[in-house]
């Protein structure tokens, strides 16, 4: 069994924290259950179910901490667990940044579980490969895609009362389409709280679309332009720069936020005015648990308030050194934006070029959160509010510091999350003037 | 998503460090310590009994403990230590021409054969969908053997606090010698893995791996401008013996290289000093320039453009929804593809003394070898295992089957990759001495690749300018993009293999779900012509 019951998971963290011997003494269990399918080649390639359950113990000797985990839930595997954890207390140094546990919590519980997530079976996997793959082979193209589900729980309790228990589900589609010559490649994503609004049917359609129109791409000379990007397109240079928001790397002078001759540039007018984003563990769109991997209640909060730096991230031991109030850490960023698709963003663009997605993104320089990347399954030329043809792919050097304060409009936010990202997102489709291409790319 | 867990670790330069962190965590002691290898005999013979009673051809039973220790310290405190173990058994069985796979934690007997049964009915039930059985190249069994990396000072069984004071000592060195911070870590890796197959083959095997990255950050608090210097070690498939403290290679420009054993403070002190000049040095001027390249940045380079697009299930499309596919098709192959120029050959080897790829047997028991990717110039093979070497018209498995988990599938990855050293005598110094307008560059920085492996842009840690022959001062903001083919066509000269030195990767990802995998990359100082240079300078204003 892998996923507990809200009685269940307090029975098991309850026996823990008696068991503990320690100053102190916290514990947490995690269970899911994980299916996938991936296909390549329009053949199915792997698939396969993973069920697991976890606790994890904490304890403290003073500044001394100790953390074990196990997955076995009896009466003499508890006792074992905890023991363990003791034991590594014991031969650890001090950690001076040490801060105990939480005193008791309120949290107000999200919408993190849909029953028609936690019911998505193989055969529903299936369906999604074949309704991906049946239209591609039907159109001579090659489809190569995966399908994520979870069904999870998390539950913790601590000895000094608090406790915190909550199911969550998700689903995650990507699938790349290209040309039988690999001259067109197209890509569609959905991150989706609920499974039974995913259509595999209809979402190909863009990457089957997208991959025809790619073909035949022109290149064009790299340097700057106006770009529609797609929410794919910028949610990872977001993403990315949300790391300079470390309150501590700020104060210590390592962070594009912190200030000329000492301090931090909390409360300065950093992008566009036109730029707020958000975080709000209740959103409808995009709930998230309502703590942090520390406890911490979430809150909603501006994290950027038409364009100023509205929110540095604490650790709860730099908020002390600090004298800051500690907030719990955000698990969702939500942009806010305007009403217009990213086909409306097209037709009012003389002259630009629309961006599917960004990929392989790196830090070229924190200084100035410059970032490297390149646009991949769908770059455009646009003309005179009309995609003309396909375009060879670029390398972009590009902050998104830069990007969001270049901004010429936004348009109405998507429900996204990245590969390297560790958060839900509703990001637009955004216009950016004089986004920098350094040079071009002969991938498909 | 509900990922695999990660650990964040702050301060590491922005962007933090994530690290993948399997398994569970376990007491110190739990570190040294195997599975009684009769007893693996035992579970494996009832896997490989249950599958084929239960229609399979083919299986192969792969019975892992893996164990970590990660120590995280930043300046004078230890932020964390961490022991991890994962144990379990992962069975692949092939029915009907189609594979199965089942991995379980449940290491009784009953558990063992169920997973046996299961994976037999995962590829029963996926047959009914196949359209290409099967193709796998044979293997001969070899009965029970053994193989260990040869280490001199098992790194498990070194106390907790001795690896403490070494970081201490190194954060206090590099403290003294004017670093504003500097985090430092050290990971160890000790896979304990048991092959078992229809074939006839009983492979135990015991996997030793160690990396020490520090990163020291200087800050010039007026201009509110600060630097980072990476450590200049490489993650090594080696014992406690590499941070041994002595070593020490000198290299143009005053800079300190390492070998087969690395001085850790003396990197850290240099690391500071350096980090400081960084924060004076001016920007490049973009533009055309030879570039000189020691081998601590590149194996990076060699990773990207040479290692990845050589994957053969890259080339032939199955990674193509996320890691990509490859510009160096099968028609390149068939056609003498030039790679590169004449003074380039690139080998994989899993063989190589002291690599993180070196094993004996890879995970579908094949016996490692080496074999060249690049021949003077020439695309002569890729990386392949047992179900693809057919594709190329080969016969034997190349031996780069890999799983990051008892509980992951195997399947193909990254040899250790190299470029081998010039035969003719040349040292760094004599190579620098014959560029006119050229850079130096030591260490790898940000690296970005496009998704068939053509545009690339590498960064580094140290640069150096040099002109008419000397290396002079250090230069900032340096980036390099290229087109693969037309980058290593530009290679004109390879030191001599006194200047032979290997890099590598802890973490190379790669699938989905991802895995993670550890690779080397060999090379000597190597010159290329007329590489296009970038100034990555801006200024938020």
């Amino acid at each position: 069994m892998s996923i507990y019951s809200e009685a269940e998971a307090k029975a098991i963290l309850d026996k823990v924290i008696k068991l503990s011997k320690a100053d102190e003494c916290s514990a947490n269990l995690t269970g899911s259950i994980d299916g996938n399918v991936r296909f390549a080649l329009n053949n199915v390639s792997t698939s396969g179910t993973v069920s697991d359950c976890t606790l994890g113990v904490q304890v403290a000797f003073g500044k001394r901490v100790g953390i074990a985990t196990i997955n076995a839930f009896d009466d003499a595997a508890l006792a074992r667990v905890v023991q363990r954890a003791e034991e590594l207390a014991r031969l650890a140094p001090e950690n001076e940044e040490f801060m105990p546990t939480l005193e008791k919590q309120e949290y107000k519980a999200s919408d993190t579980f849909v029953q028609a997530t936690a019911d998505v079976s193989p055969e529903f996997r299936a369906k999604v490969a074949s309704d991906s793959i049946d239209p591609c082979k039907a159109d001579k193209l090659i489809a190569a895609g995966f399908l994520a589900n979870s069904e999870n729980f998390f539950a913790f309790a601590n000895s000094k009362g608090n406790f915190g228990y909550q199911k969550a589900t998700g689903l995650n589609y990507t699938c790349t389409v290209r040309t039988e010559d690999g001259r067109g490649s197209g890509w569609v994503a959905r991150n989706l709280a609920d499974a039974s609004k995913f259509d595999a049917g209809v979402d190909i359609r863009t990457a089957i679309r997208k991959a025809k129109d790619s073909a035949e791409a022109k290149a064009l000379e790299p340097g700057k332009y106006t770009v529609i990007l797609e929410p794919a397109a910028s949610a990872g240079l977001i993403s990315f720069m949300m790391f300079g928001f470390d309150a501590r790397q700020a104060d210590e002078g390592r962070s594009f936020l912190t200030k000329k001759g000492g301090g931090t540039k909390f409360g300065d007018q950093v992008f566009d005015q036109r730029v707020s984003i958000h975080s709000d563990p209740w959103d409808a769109d995009v709930p998230v648990m309502p703590w942090d991997q520390e406890g911490l209640p979430r809150e909603k909060m501006a994290i950027i308030d038409k364009g100023k730096v509205n929110y540095l991230q604490y650790s709860r031991y730099w908020a002390k050194k600090q004298k800051k109030q500690v907030k719990g850490q955000p698990g969702n960023l939500i942009m806010s934006g305007g009403d217009k698709s990213t086909a409306e963003l097209v037709k009012g663009t003389k002259k630009g070029i629309l961006v599917t997605r960004t990929w392989y993104i790196r830090m070229v320089d924190p200084q100035t959160v410059l970032l490297t990347g390149l646009t991949r399954d769908g770059t455009f030329y646009i003309e005179d509010g009309e995609i003309k043809y396909p375009i060879k792919n670029f390398r972009f050097n590009e902050s998104p510091v830069i990007m969001l304060n270049n901004v010429e409009e936004l348009g109405k936010p998507e429900r996204l999350s990245g590969d390297e990202s560790p958060f839900i997102m509703m990001i637009p489709p955004m216009k950016i003037r004089d986004f920098t291409f350094t040079s071009l790319s002969d991938a498909v | 998503m509900h990922r695999r867990n990660f650990l964040t670790i702050a301060g590491y330069g922005m962007g933090s460090l994530l690290i993948p962190l399997p398994g569970r965590l376990i007491a110190a002691e739990s570190l040294v310590g195997m599975i009684d290898v009769a007893r693996k005999k035992v579970l494996a013979d009832l896997a490989l009994e249950a599958s084929t009673t239960a229609g399979a051809s083919y299986c192969d039973v792969r019975i892992g403990r893996y164990l970590q220790q990660i120590v995280i310290t930043r300046e004078d405190k230890v932020q964390n230590v961490v022991n991890t173990e994962s144990t379990g058994v992962g069975i692949r069985v092939i029915v009907n021409g189609t594979w199965g796979f089942a991995a379980t934690s449940d290491l009784t007997e009953a558990g063992v054969s169920k997973a046996a049964q299961q994976a037999v009915e995962i590829a029963k039930a996926n047959s009914k969908a196949q359209t290409e059985p099967v193709q796998l190249a044979p293997v001969k069994g070899v009965g029970e053997v053994s193989w260990k990396t040869p280490i001199q000072k098992n790194a498990m069984e070194v106390p907790i606090k001795d690896k403490v004071e070494l970081l201490m000592g190194v954060n206090s060195a590099a403290m003294k010698a004017g670093a504003n911070f500097i985090n430092s870590m050290m990971f160890l890796v000790n896979e304990q893995k048991y092959f078992a197959s229809t074939d006839g083959s009983y492979i135990d095997q015991n996997v030793h791996r160690l990396w020490a990255p520090f990163n020291v950050t200087a800050i010039d608090a007026k201009s509110g401008k600060f630097r980072t210097r990476a450590g200049l070690s490489s993650p090594v498939g080696m014992g406690y013996e590499y941070l041994d403290g002595k070593g020490g290679i000198a290299l143009p420009g005053g800079v300190t290289g390492y070998d087969k054993r690395y001085d850790m403070i003396g990197d850290a002190v240099a690391a500071a000093e350096q980090a400081k000049q960084k924060l004076k040095a001016p920007s490049v001027k973009p533009g055309k320039y030879d570039l000189v390249l020691d081998p601590t940045h590149m194996w990076l380079t060699i990773h990207e453009s040479v290692g990845h697009p050589l994957e053969l299930d890259r080339v032939l499309g199955y990674e193509a929804n996320f890691a990509g596919t490859s510009f160096a098709t099968l028609d390149k192959l068939k056609d003498k593809f030039k790679y590169g120029s004449d003074k380039v050959t690139l080998f994989a080897d899993k063989t190589q003394e002291g690599s993180l790829g070196a094993v004996g047997y890879d995970d579908e028991g094949v016996k490692a070898r080496r074999w060249d990717l690049v021949k003077d110039g020439t695309l002569v093979n890729y990386q392949a295992i047992r179900d693809q070497v057919h594709i190329i018209g080969e016969k034997e498995s190349h031996g780069c089957c890999f799983a990051d988990s008892w509980s992951s599938v195997q399947f193909q990855r990254m040899p250790n990759v190299s470029l081998a050293p010039s035969k003719d005598k040349l040292s760094p110094a004599e190579m620098i001495k014959d560029v006119e307008n050229g850079i130096y560059i030591v260490g790898a920085g940000s690296f970005s690749i496009d998704q068939q492996r053509y545009n690339a842009q590498f960064g580094g840690q140290l640069f150096y300018e040099i002109k008419d022959g000397k290396v002079g001062q250090m230069l900032e903001d340096v980036a390099y993009q290229m087109r693969t083919p037309e980058f290593w066509n530009a290679c004109v000269a390879t030191c001599d293999e006194n200047d032979y030195r290997s890099g590598g990767s802890f973490f190379d990802g790669k699938g989905q779900p991802s895995q993670a995998s550890a690779v080397s990359h060999g090379s000597s100082t190597t010159r290329f012509n007329g590489v296009n240079v970038i100034s990555t300078a801006r200024s938020l204003g």
